[in-house]
C-alpha cells in the first residue's frame, strides 16, 4: 500500500515581491519528494487557506519580507481555525526579526526559518511534525 | 614572432617547468575555479595583442564611445559619483526627518522608498494594505503626503531618485504638483523615476497592469518629460533586482539591456525620435562581491549599450550611446548571522560599483537582512562610500583596473555571452514576449537554484553561515515600524477626503478614463490634473485598473 505523499503550500501572502526564497524552498521539497504547490505572489489569507484546503495540504509554509508577518500570519492561523482545518500544519520564513518568533509561535506557527537555514533544517522539521 | 606567440610559448614553458611540479606537490584548493557567478577563471591571464583600431573600438577613452572606460573625460577627478542612500519608512513625517538627516550626513542626492500598497497601487485605506502600510517604504496617498515628505526640502536644490514603477506617472505627477507648490517650474527638477515595468514582471514583483497598456505609460512619460521636464531621468532599467532574485552577473546584464532594448522600440514606435528620449534613459546595477567580475560587468554593459544604439537604432547624440548607472551593493549577498560582516561585503562592493565607473551609489546597511537598518547602520554604509572617495585613492585615475589582464577577458566574455543572449530573446519577439514565456525567469530561478545549491553543499563558502559559523545572541536595536501607523495614514487620508472638492476629482478622474480608452492621447497632463485636486493614488490606479485589466503573474517552477 503506498502511504499519500505529503502535500506542501507554499505561499506569498501580501503584497512582497520577494519570491527567491519561496521558489527555492519549494523546488527543494519537490526534490526531496514532497508534493509542493507553490501560490505565487499577492496572496491574501483567504486565497491561501482556501487554496490549502482545495489543495489537501499537510503543511503551509508562509514567505514574507515585508514586515507584515505580525499581521499576515496569525490571520492565516485564525482562518484555519475558523475552517475546522487546524491539523495543517503553519511554518513561516523570510526577514523576521527575532523578536517576534515567540509571539508567531504563541499564535500557532510551528516554525520560522531566517534567512540562512539550510533545507535540511525545513526537512527535518516535517519529517518530525509527520511523526 | 609576435609578441603574443612569444608570450605563449614562455607560458608553456612555465606551465611544465613551475607550475607542474608545485601542483605535484601542492594540489590546487580546487579543480575548476568560476566567477561569483560561475564562469570559469584561469590560472593566469596574458596580454592580448591590440592594434590601436581594435583598442578604440573596443576600449575607447573616458567620454567617448563606447564609453568602456567611462562615461566623463575626467570621471571621479573631477567630482565623486552622488551618494544616494534609499530610504524611506513609516509616515512622510518619520521620512522627512531622515531625509534631512542624511542630506545633513553629507548625502548629495535623496531616494524615496515607498511602501508596498503604494507601490502597486493601493491607498492605506485599502484592505489589501493591512500590514504593508508604512512598512518598506512610505505610505503616499495623496499629494498631501508629498507636500509633508518634502517639507522644508526646496526642489530645485536637490536631485530626487524614486523607487516606483507601475504608478510612477502619478508619483511624478505628484512631485510636478508638488514643485508647483513650492514655485520651482518644470525644467529645474532633477531626479529619477525607476519606472522600469518589464523587471517587475521578471523580478520583482509590484506590477500592476499587463504589458502593453503598462509600455504605453512608460512612453506617455518619455514624451512628456522631453517637452516638460527635460533633466529628469524618465526611466531607471533595473537590472539590480535580476541580481537579487539569484541571476548571475551576465544574467542581470543581458535581461537589463534587453528590457532596455524593449523601451527603445516602444518609443520609437510610438513615434518618437531616439535621440529625443534616449539621453534620459538611465540604468540601475547591482554590485556583488565578486569585484573583479562586476567591474568587468559594468564596462562590457557600457560597451554593449552603446553599440546597440549606435548600430542598431541609429542614435546620433553621443547623450544617447552613454550609458549612465546607478549602483546598489548587493542586499542579498548580506547576512543575518553575523551581521557586522556585512559591513566589509558592502566595502568590496562598493569598491566595485567605483572601480566600474559608477554615476551613483547605494550602500546597503549591514542589519538588513535582520530588519530595515538603523539610523546608526545607514550612516556606517554611507561613511563606506565616503572612505572609499576619499582615502583609498582609487578615485585618482580614471579606470583603473583598465588594462588588468584578468578584467580585460572577463569584459571581453561577458561582452560575447550577453550578446547571445540577446540574440535568443530578438528571436522569441523581444522580451514581452519571452517573459510571457516565462524565458528570463526560468534562466533567473536556475542560476539562483543551482547558487543554494552549492552554498548548502559547502562548494561555495559565506562566512559565517556554512564556514566560520558561530554562537551568537539576537541582534540589537533593529528598527521597528509602528503597527499602529496604519491607522494613523487612514485618518489622514480621511481629512484629505474630507477637506477636497467631490466633484472636482470626480470630473479629472472621469477624464483620465477617457483618455485612457483613446490610443493616442498621453496620459501625464490628466494625472497631474488629477493630483493636483488630490485625487488618491488608489482612485486613479483603480481607473487605470478597470480601463488597463491586471497583470497575471505566469508561474514557473
Amino acid at each position: 500500500m503506498s502511504e499519500k505523499k505529503t502535500r506542501i503550500l507554499i505561499a506569498k501572502p501580501g503584497l512582497d515581491g520577494h519570491d527567491r526564497g519561496a521558489k527555492y524552498i519549494a523546488r527543494a521539497l519537490k526534490d526531496a519528494g514532497y508534493e509542493v504547490i507553490y501560490t505565487g505572489l499577492r496572496q491574501t489569507p483567504e486565497s491561501i487557506v482556501s487554496t490549502a484546503l482545495q489543495e489537501d495540504v499537510d503543511f503551509i509554509g508562509l514567505s514574507l519580507l515585508s514586515g507584515a508577518h505580525n499581521e499576515l500570519f496569525p490571520r492565516v492561523i485564525a482562518l484555519l481555525k475558523e475552517k475546522k482545518a487546524e491539523d495543517i500544519v503553519v511554518f513561516g520564513g523570510g526577514v523576521i526579526p527575532e523578536t517576534d518568533i515567540p509571539s508567531l509561535m504563541e499564535q500557532g506557527v510551528k516554525a520560522v526559518f531566517t534567512p540562512g537555514t539550510p533545507i535540511s533544517k525545513v526537512t527535518e522539521f516535517i519529517e518530525q511534525v509527520k511523526g | 614572432m609576435s609578441v603574443l606567440k612569444k608570450l605563449q610559448e614562455i607560458r608553456k614553458t612555465w606551465e611544465e617547468t613551475a607550475v607542474e611540479p608545485t601542483l605535484a606537490k601542492f594540489p590546487e584548493r580546487k579543480k575548476i575555479f568560476v566567477t561569483g557567478s560561475d564562469t570559469p577563471v584561469e590560472r593566469l591571464y596574458l596580454p592580448e595583442e591590440m592594434d590601436a583600431d581594435t583598442y578604440m573600438e573596443k576600449l575607447g577613452l573616458p567620454g567617448e564611445y563606447p564609453y568602456t572606460r567611462g562615461v566623463q573625460p575626467t570621471m571621479y577627478r573631477g567630482r565623486f559619483w552622488t551618494m544616494r542612500q534609499y530610504a524611506g519608512f513609516g509616515t512622510a513625517e518619520e521620512s522627512n526627518k531622515r531625509y534631512k538627516y542624511l542630506l545633513e550626513q553629507g548625502q548629495t542626492g535623496l531616494s524615496i522608498a515607498f511602501d508596498l500598497p503604494t507601490q502597486i497601487g493601493y491607498d492605506s485605506d485599502d484592505a489589501i494594505s493591512e500590514g504593508e502600510v508604512g512598512k518598506v517604504g512610505v505610505a503616499i496617498d495623496t499629494l498631501k503626503d508629498m507636500e509633508i515628505l518634502f517639507e522644508g526640502i526646496p526642489l530645485d536644490k536637490v536631485s530626487t531618485s524614486m523607487t516606483i514603477n507601475s504608478p510612477a506617472a502619478v508619483l511624478l505627477a505628484m512631485y510636478i504638483a508638488l514643485a508647483e507648490k513650492q514655485g520651482v517650474s518644470k525644467d529645474k527638477l532633477n531626479g529619477t523615476i525607476q519606472n522600469d515595468i518589464l523587471k517587475e514582471y521578471i523580478a520583482r514583483g509590484t506590477y500592476i497592469f499587463p504589458p502593453e497598456p503598462s509600455m504605453r505609460l512608460i512612453t506617455n512619460i518619455f514624451e512628456y518629460c522631453c517637452k516638460e521636464v527635460p533633466k529628469w531621468n524618465t526611466i531607471s532599467i533595473s537590472g539590480y533586482h535580476i541580481r537579487e532574485a539569484g541571476s548571475t552577473a551576465v544574467q542581470e546584464a543581458a535581461f537589463t539591456l534587453a528590457d532596455g532594448v524593449e523601451y527603445v522600440k516602444a518609443a520609437i514606435a510610438a513615434g518618437m525620435d531616439v535621440d529625443q528620449f534616449a539621453g534620459r534613459l538611465s540604468f540601475f546595477f547591482n554590485a556583488h562581491n565578486d569585484l573583479l567580475e562586476e567591474v568587468a560587468k559594468y564596462r562590457a554593459v557600457r560597451r554593449i549599450w552603446a553599440s546597440l544604439m549606435k548600430n542598431k537604432f541609429n542614435a546620433k547624440s553621443s547623450k544617447s550611446m552613454m550609458m549612465r548607472f546607478h549602483t546598489q551593493t548587493g542586499g542579498s549577498t548580506l547576512t543575518a548571522q553575523q551581521p557586522d560582516n556585512n559591513i566589509i561585503r558592502v566595502t568590496i562592493q562598493t569598491l566595485a560599483a567605483v572601480l566600474g565607473g559608477t554615476q551613483s551609489l547605494h550602500t546597503n546597511s549591514r542589519d538588513e537582512a535582520l530588519a530595515l537598518p538603523s539610523e546608526q547602520s545607514v550612516r556606517i554604509a554611507l561613511r563606506t562610500q565616503q572612505i572609499v572617495a576619499n582615502e583609498s585613492g582609487v578615485t585618482n585615475t580614471i579606470d583603473p583596473l583598465g588594462g588588468s589582464y584578468y578584467v580585460e577577458a572577463l569584459t571581453d566574455r561577458i561582452v560575447d555571452e550577453v550578446e547571445k543572449y540577446l540574440k535568443r530573446i530578438e528571436d522569441m519577439g523581444g522580451m514581452v514576449r519571452a517573459i510571457e514565456k516565462g524565458y528570463p525567469q526560468k534562466e533567473i530561478q536556475d542560476s539562483a537554484y543551482k547558487y543554494q545549491k552549492d552554498v548548502e553543499s559547502g562548494e561555495r563558502i559565506v562566512v559565517g553561515v556554512n564556514k566560520y559559523v558561530q554562537e551568537e545572541a539576537p541582534p540589537e536595536g533593529l528598527l521597528k515600524v509602528d503597527p499602529e501607523l496604519r491607522k494613523l495614514q487612514m485618518k489622514k487620508l480621511a481629512q484629505v477626503k474630507a477637506g477636497r472638492d467631490g466633484g472636482v476629482v470626480e470630473k479629472a478622474l472621469n477624464a483620465l478614463r477617457e483618455g485612457a480608452r483613446k490610443e493616442d492621447v498621453n496620459l501625464m497632463p490628466l494625472i497631474v490634473d488629477a493630483v493636483r485636486v488630490y485625487a488618491t493614488l488608489g482612485e486613479i490606479c483603480g481607473v487605470l485598473r478597470q480601463e488597463f485589466g491586471e497583470y497575471k503573474e505566469s508561474i514557473v517552477l
